[in-house]
């Protein structure tokens, strides 16, 4: 469990970590907090030349109200995130959903952005992210441009971010008012990858399930206002396009029946605390 | 003279729940660790190249490229092992060899192959990929019961089979008893592959002493010394050649680290190869897929039942699954508990058949509970079973059958002498004060808001101090006569006073973190009127300064009954001749001579006194004038076996270990019917460990062994696909219980002694291993209504045992 030989860099300015990203663009890896990246350098599994470590750029460390969304930071850790005063108010599904990412000692490393450019199918950061609407802010030395979260997602492990590209801030929209939000998941163990992991919104007219860990992505389906057998109805149409698939701790079987249970569980909290 | 003579009760040590010596260093990060030890100048560091195929010919191994790279020293192969090693000795009579790397096949996903010696571990691994193999793919044998069958590709051609051990026991009239039966109750279980995981992995620092034709190993190894032999005769050396040293802290064990024994031969032969000392450190890829395993079993038990739930027959067909080899000292799994088949219940007709079979996975061996979570999850579902099939509380089925209070010491059919113990008692006592009326009020008013909930039972008789002749009930009459008896359990210790007076111990347990030297010195400063912190205990092993035997090492749980009684003999025998030297100084009886708080006085005369120092330090400083009759004390080294184990018989009845504790469990579930979820309400557990040395020490060993118990019956599953890949590479995948998932249990304890140990103590760190597992299974059998639970009980199987409702796609006219 030891890497391969790379470079390795710590940029004083995101500029330099565009242009170090720019020149070696196909072989040059973005590290932030590394909770994901280290294992896969120990496993071998990533094998960069250049190694560019973000993680200290304090341009890139914030959250902050922007237009209407909270936008974090490159930089900025689950941690930061989660122990954010008025994040309950702010974007009460991000509260939520943020005790279930990982372990106190991975938030504490792990980046917001970083989570999100993984784009590990059951992450839950891109569940919200896609759940919310949010959008990713990418800059090269080329260019800068907005991606909407549910564009951003390709597959697993796979995004629309261009290998010169950095996550300069992912915004998620601030809660409006008669909006509710719920966020239920169900892993092996604390902290561990979700078998099924959902992110309700609901509002006066209508519904929003978002659902991990059972595609290849997060992927979000709106509704008008259900209820009783048509909402069971619409929800296990929702589970069976998910084309979910059987692995060593859950059967694709099992995975549907999460996306009922736990998706009908989250859109009833969601309507309940809408005008909370 | 016992203890109690000379020592008052104020100074009693033995039995209070002293701190840990050993933490004020392991808190501060003054452990020493056999990754953190130095290294001897030009130490090489080694990586293992290991198979990507479960089972193959090995065709070619070409390693001309890999030589040719910047820092690399040599690699190792076939042809080295095979001039300087011999096969592993095998415990059955069979044509198979185990090297300590594939010679001809590869037979499991990790099985060495070769091993690069390079500057340092980085460019070691790096050209790993460099070493061409050329395999030729051969079918591989997964299915445990394929295997036995004689349906699955052979693993050792000159075998003839798969199916390398099947002996058959009959004790009493089994025959008799399910044929008079009033019901007959069976039930198949398919016992998983787990492990306990301990957080440091294996670390071997081995080097070549050509002058000598020696090798000297560092290794965090952890006995039992049994494997010493072995090694030195894998080694082709005299054992005397081979020098055995482990480091001074453990980052744990549970037994999976007797499984350094073919990496010791691995780095050996590699060290000899390089001309310089080798290195190696198992990293945690390599521990999940090659490490060691605890057996996966497959088990189908019946049971002769009277209509009132008395058990009059047993049957046991065990089908143990090693995995690729027979490493020594398996198959002990499957006989380690071979005495004690009928638990804790007076059953005395029995038949057990047992095969052991070899499959294209990792070879087995050594984990806490070494046998019994596979028997007693087969033998308490059976109990919960006869209660349900019947009609009858599952409590009182195991009530009903438990061996009497008088009947003590109790010989059970298959030849266990269970030397002490109350069964009935200990249930009455836990259901008292563990609250079960309480819990079954609990559960009433769960089920009647609609809820899955469910009470579990499992009473278990945890064996402890192994006899060594155990495992040779493999073997037939005629084939252990030929090789002549094996048995007993010897235990050494040496106690050893310095010019100052200072008492010093030394023991040959290799501890693995359960806090050997606090217990020690807690027994021996007991002893001399002293406290436990003036006494220096050393638990580093050597196997060419040491006293040791075969039976030395941490293993079977039997530090406290043998190991630290064996201490407190050698410190009493070392105690009594100093009485001596400082009765004639006293002007005493010898009879009359006392130790505590520091001085040696006389009964009934405190101010009558001299200091210990003064009398310990005599024999340095004036042997010539120690009295009349007094001689020198010095050192005291006592070896000690239980007089109760003798090598199995010719009715193959065997007293498998030497002593024999209780445990009674019980523990409320719930399941949440959206997710299949299992939560933990309430656990209780009570322990007979006969006496307790320090109770802290055992409340911890019970929550250990406890999380290891909700590991195996929630989460822990080494997986394998149909064609041998490995599932369950990574701690992502392997998932062992975090503090968020272990609930605290209720630990109840009640103490009979035991009349076989020193101390009267027996094992206890092993039987929540065995209890645990079954004990909530139980649980879940009963909050479902279901027969057939297996491990791990994970949400997607117990919504499956609960019928998901799977409502089938719409066709796509409807409205989406």
């Amino acid at each position: 469990m030891k890497p391969p030989p790379f470079a390795y860099l710590r940029p004083e300015t995101p500029e330099e970590a565009l242009a170090a990203l720019a020149s070696e663009a196909d072989s040059a890896l973005l590290l932030a907090g590394g909770q994901s990246l280290m294992a896969m350098l120990n496993m071998r599994l990533a094998q960069p030349s250049l190694l560019i470590d973000i993680g200290s750029l304090g341009a890139l460390s914030y959250v902050r109200i922007s237009g209407g969304a909270l936008a974090v930071g490159a930089a900025s850790t689950q941690s930061a995130l989660e122990h954010r005063s008025g994040l309950v108010g702010e974007a009460p599904l991000l509260a939520q959903a943020l005790p279930h990412l990982g372990h106190y000692q991975t938030r504490n490393r792990g980046t917001v952005c970083g989570s999100i450019a993984h784009a590990d199918p059951s992450g839950e950061l891109p569940l919200c992210l896609v759940a919310l609407k949010g959008e990713v802010a990418l800059r090269s030395v080329r260019e800068r441009r907005i991606v909407q979260a549910e564009q951003f997602f390709l597959g697993a492990l796979s995004t629309t971010r261009r290998p010169d590209e950095m996550i300069e801030e992912a915004r998620f929209p601030l809660r409006r008012k008669g909006e509710g939000h719920a966020f239920r998941e169900l892993s092996m163990r604390q902290g561990d990858f979700a078998i099924c992991a959902v992110a309700a919104s609901a509002t006066a007219d209508g519904l929003r399930l978002a659902v991990g860990g059972v595609a290849d992505r997060p992927v979000a389906r709106d509704w008008p206002l259900l209820e009783g057998g048509t909402l069971d109805d619409a929800l296990s149409d929702f589970a069976w396009d998910l084309e979910a698939r059987d692995d060593m701790h859950a059967s694709a079987r099992y995975r549907r029946m999460l996306v009922r249970k736990l998706g009908r569980a989250a859109l009833e909290e969601a309507m309940s605390c809408r005008n909370g | 003279m016992n203890t109690a003579d000379r020592t008052a009760e104020a100074g009693r040590l033995i039995g209070r729940a002293i701190e840990r010596l050993e933490d004020a260093a392991l808190l501060s990060g003054r452990g020493r660790y056999a990754d953190d030890l130095p290294v001897p100048p030009g130490t090489l560091h080694a990586a293992v190249l290991r198979s990507s195929h479960a089972h193959a010919e090995l065709v070619a191994i070409d390693t001309a490229a890999a030589l040719a790279l910047p820092g690399v020293v040599a690699v190792l192969t076939r042809e080295d092992v095979k001039r300087w090693t011999r096969p592993f000795t095998v415990g059955v009579k069979q044509p198979m060899e185990h090297w300590c790397l594939a010679v001809d096949r590869v037979r499991y996903v990790g099985e060495p192959i070769a091993v690069v010696l390079a500057e340092d571990r980085y460019r070691a691994e790096d050209v790993l990929e460099r070493i061409d193999v050329q395999y030729r793919p051969l079918p591989a044998a997964i299915d445990t019961r394929t295997a036995a069958a004689g349906g699955a590709p052979l693993l050792h051609p000159a075998v003839g089979a798969n199916v390398v051990s099947d002996r058959s026991f009959r004790y009493g009239d089994p025959d008799g008893a399910f044929a008079a039966a009033e019901h007959r109750v069976a039930l198949a279980i398919d016992y998983p592959r787990n492990s306990c995981t301990p957080i440091e992995c294996f670390v071997v620092v081995a080097e070549w002493n050509p002058a000598e034709g020696s090798y000297e190993v560092m290794a965090n190894f952890q006995g039992p010394m049994t494997i010493h032999p072995v090694m030195a005769l894998a080694l082709n050396v005299p054992s005397n050649r081979l020098r055995l040293k482990t480091p001074p802290d453990s980052g744990g064990s549970f037994g999976v680290k007797q499984a350094l024994a073919p990496y010791i031969v691995l780095m050996a032969a590699a060290a000899r190869l390089a001309g310089r000392p080798v290195k190696w450190t198992e990293d945690r890829l390599e521990h999940l897929v090659a490490a060691n395993s605890a057996t996966n079993r497959v088990t189908r038990i019946e049971a002769a039942v009277r209509r009132d739930g008395i058990v009059t027959a047993l049957d046991w067909d065990q089908i143990e699954d090693c995995g690729a080899y027979l490493r020594a000292p398996e198959p002990a799994t499957l006989y380690r508990m071979h005495g004690n088949m009928t638990g804790a219940y007076d059953i005395r007709h029995v038949s057990i058949r047992n095969r052991v079979v070899l499959t294209n996975k990792a070879p087995t061996g050594l984990n806490r509970g070494f046998g019994g979570p596979q028997v007693y999850f087969a033998l308490e579902r059976l109990m919960q079973r006869i209660a349900a099939e019947l009609g009858l509380d599952p409590l009182e089925v195991i009530r009903r059958n438990l061996v009497p209070s008088d009947a003590f010491p109790y010989r059970t059919a298959p030849g266990a002498l269970l030397d002490s113990g109350d069964y009935q008692r200990a249930l009455d006592q836990a259901a008292a004060a563990g609250g079960l009326a309480e819990l079954k009020r609990r559960r009433d008013a769960a089920r009647a808001a609609g809820k899955l909930y469910g009470i579990g039972y499992a009473a278990v008789v945890e064996p402890s101090i192994s006899n060594m002749g155990y495992i040779t009930t493999v073997l037939t009459a005629a084939e252990r006569q030929k090789a002549g008896p094996k048995n007993g359990a010897q235990s050494t210790a040496t106690v050893a006073i310095d010019p100052l007076g200072a008492v010093s111990v030394i023991v040959a347990s290799l501890p693995q973190g359960q806090g050997h030297r606090t217990v020690l010195a807690q027994v021996v400063a007991e002893v001399f009127g002293l406290q436990p912190r003036d006494i220096r205990v050393t638990t580093e092993f050597d196997t060419v300064r040491d006293a040791w035997s075969i039976a030395a090492g941490n293993y079977s749980s039997r530090f406290a009954g043998a190991v630290a009684g064996t201490a407190h003999l050698a410190a009493v025998a070392l105690r009594d001749k100093l009485a001596r030297i400082a009765a004639a100084r006293l002007n005493v009886a010898v009879e009359d001579v006392r130790f505590a708080d520091g001085k040696v006085h006389a009964a009934g005369n405190p101010d009558n006194s001299l200091s210990f120092g003064r009398v310990a330090g005599a024999s340095h400083w004036a042997p010539g004038t120690l009295g009349e009759g007094a001689e020198a004390a010095l050192r005291e080294t006592v070896f000690w076996t239980p007089s109760v184990l003798d090598a199995p018989n010719e009715a193959d009845e065997i007293n498998s270990s030497a002593t024999y504790g209780f445990i009674f469990d019980f523990c409320g579930v719930e399941i949440d019917r959206d997710t299949g979820q299992a939560r933990i309400d309430k656990y209780v557990t009570m322990h007979d460990a006969g006496r307790l040395l320090n109770p802290a020490l055992v409340d911890g060993q019970v929550r250990g062994g406890f999380s290891n118990g909700v590991g195996a019956a929630f989460f822990e599953q080494l997986v394998y696909d149909v064609d041998g890949t490995f599932r369950s590479g990574t701690f992502a995948d392997y998932l062992v219980p975090t503090a968020c998932e272990v609930p605290e249990p209720v630990i109840l304890h009640m103490e009979t002694p035991s009349p076989v140990t020193p101390l009267g103590a027996k094992g206890v760190g092993e039987g929540n291993c065995m209890s645990t597992p079954v004990c909530l299974a139980n649980a879940v059998a009963d909050a479902l209504g279901v027969a057939d639970v297996n491990l791990p009980m994970t949400p997607a199987k117990l919504a499956e045992l609960m019928a998901i409702d799977d409502p089938p796609p719409r066709p796509p006219s409807s409205t989406r």
